[in-house]
């Protein structure tokens, strides 16, 4: 069974600011980041559909440690963000100090853009990570 | 399925920068579960051991056929089992299932980790792996990064102040470092302090140093056998009466659910219901505490406390030995240390050993301790549990 939504075109669209997801035409369900079946009912009978990028912020940490090969990115935010349409998306959270965020930072509403993640000896190529920033 | 037991035990010390490879660490843990069996490697039918990065910290891949070859279990059928930090777990749970069928009636298992050999940068990033690759690494995610944003969460949803719930946190530490002084395969054999902790170099917000395990090298390996081989080999076996193994998806994937892991629910819920036990049974429990905050969540999956109030126990002491379940009285993986591809091995090495009634010299002894409880995560996705009972 062909994959319908691959990692590749989700990225290429991310890179356009353009959030990709699969709508279950089963039970209704946005699964998102793409997989081969729906995230609820395992269905297969899935719609690519765009999401509107906005969301809330259901939980962060700022990292003050990084891998190997990215120290110069330390501290940073991430968030896991709750998007309008119900699935749950990481990314990194901008325009803010990241070594003064607090609690304060979740249900606050964001909105989505992106930042290529070049990638490494290990990654297969590159990434390409959801930015948030404040909607609100 | 047969009954199964495990006959012997070998654990080396924990410890940075070891000066052995990893396969003389788990050669070592090895010949000692071995020979504590009154057996010799020709007795040994097959190896399931886990190793997670030595590929990356030594160039190593395929340890465990150079186990078997280095210990003289020559041209035994050896498996090396991947699951992240629960992957010696799974070699036990595999085992017992190869046993318990009555296709094999002895089996090695065990498990080594050589990770502090490739220094933190490199650490972290392998570390990393085990969340996924394509949709989360990107963002820049690392091991105590996802159980800090289980913290932020479980704060927010069980409505316990931030601040409130790092110092029930820091207890979580304390006593593990307290009961790691008493181990002598301890990584660390020093004791910290509540304010030490809440001084610690900020790692991942909330989490601080002492809030997390450090990068460990280190082996333990068990020998399984069938009931009637073991009974012929200990007066003390120690049966594996409860098995269970679940897996999940990314940590986004998970959404709704956390910070509850589901997966472990799944997982000890299989092993309660095999062993026809509930958590009230379990004596002593060694639970997978990567991070504080990994320990109360652990604690609640696993039935010892209500969802947001597993706090509680650790502030009452009823996590100590004389409490209502002692937890992690071997220091856990944040005092003892956690050599990844070891950690389960090691972590059932101490409820056998619990379970014998052999820790009373150590001072850390669980009194007629007779069912125990392992919990092992392997990154957001592997859990396995096992109930070994004393008889
Ligand atoms: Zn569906």
């Amino acid at each position: 069974m062909e994959y319908k939504l691959t990692y590749q075109t989700y990225n290429e669209a991310l890179k356009k600011d353009k959030l990709l997801g699969l709508k279950c035409n089963n039970c209704g369900t946005i699964t998102c980041p793409p997989k081969m079946t729906c995230q609820e009912c395992t269905g297969t009978d899935l719609e690519v559909v765009e999401l509107s990028g906005k969301g809330e912020i259901a939980t962060f940490t700022t990292s003050f440690v990084a891998s190997l090969g990215r120290e110069g990115e330390a501290p940073y935010t991430i968030v896991l963000v709750e998007l309008e349409e119900g699935a749950w998306l990481m990314g990194n959270l901008i325009d803010i100090d990241p070594s003064k965020v607090g609690m304060e930072l979740i249900g606050r509403k964001v909105k989505l853009g992106h930042k290529v993640y070049p990638g490494d000896l290990y990654s297969a190529g590159e990434g390409v990570r959801p930015l948030f920033s404040f909607a609100d | 399925m047969r009954r199964v037991a495990i006959v012997g035990t070998g654990h080396t010390k924990f410890m940075f920068n070891s000066p052995k490879s990893g396969v003389e660490l788990l050669a070592e843990a090895s010949m000692d579960a071995i020979n504590g069996s009154g057996l010799k490697p020709k007795d040994i039918q097959a190896i399931y051991c886990g190793n997670v990065l030595g590929d990356f910290s030594e160039g190593q891949g395929m340890i465990q056929s150079y186990l078997a070859d280095d210990i003289g279990c020559f041209n035994v059928p050896a498996s090396r089992f991947e699951g992240a930090c629960a992957s010696a777990t799974m070699a036990i749970r595999d085992a017992y299932t190869w046993v318990a069928s009555g296709f094999y009636d002895i089996v090695l298992v065990g498990g080594t980790e050589k990770a502090t050999a490739m220094g933190t940068p490199l650490a972290t990033r392998t570390f990393a792996m085990f969340s996924d690759g394509r949709y989360e690494y990107p963002s820049g995610i690392t091991f105590p990064a996802v159980f800090a944003m289980l913290a932020h969460l479980y704060s927010k949803r069980y409505n316990i102040p931030l601040e409130k719930l790092k110092e029930t946190l820091a207890l979580v530490s304390v006593q593990s470092h307290e009961y790691g002084v008493k181990n002598p395969n301890a990584q660390f054999q020093k004791e910290i302090t509540t304010e030490q902790v809440l001084r610690g170099f900020m790692v991942s917000s909330p989490l601080q140093l002492l809030d997390c395990c450090p990068f460990s090298d280190g082996a333990a390996a068990l020998v399984v056998a069938s009931e009637d081989v073991a009974k012929k080999l200990t007066d003390k076996p120690i049966y594996i009466t409860g098995v269970g193994q679940a897996s999940s998806g990314k940590l986004s994937a998970q959404y709704k659910y956390l910070p509850r892991l589901r997966a472990r629910e799944v997982s000890v819920k299989q092993a309660y219901d095999m062993s026809g036990l509930k958590p009230e049974d379990i004596d002593v429990c060694e639970l997978h505490d990567c991070f504080s905050i990994a320990s109360l969540i652990a604690a609640e999956s696993l039935g010892f406390a209500e969802f947001g109030k597993a706090g509680e126990l650790w502030e009452k002491g009823e996590t100590r030995i004389g409490g209502k379940i002692p937890i992690n009285v071997s220091g856990g993986l944040k005092s003892k240390g956690h050599p990844i591809g070891a950690t389960g091995a090691s972590q059932a090495y101490e409820i056998v050993r619990q379970l014998r009634g052999e820790l009373v010299d150590q001072g850390r002894q669980v009194e007629g301790a007779k069912v125990g409880l392992v919990d092992t995560l392997g990154g957001d996705g592997v859990i396995v549990s096992l109930i070994l009972s004393a008889d």
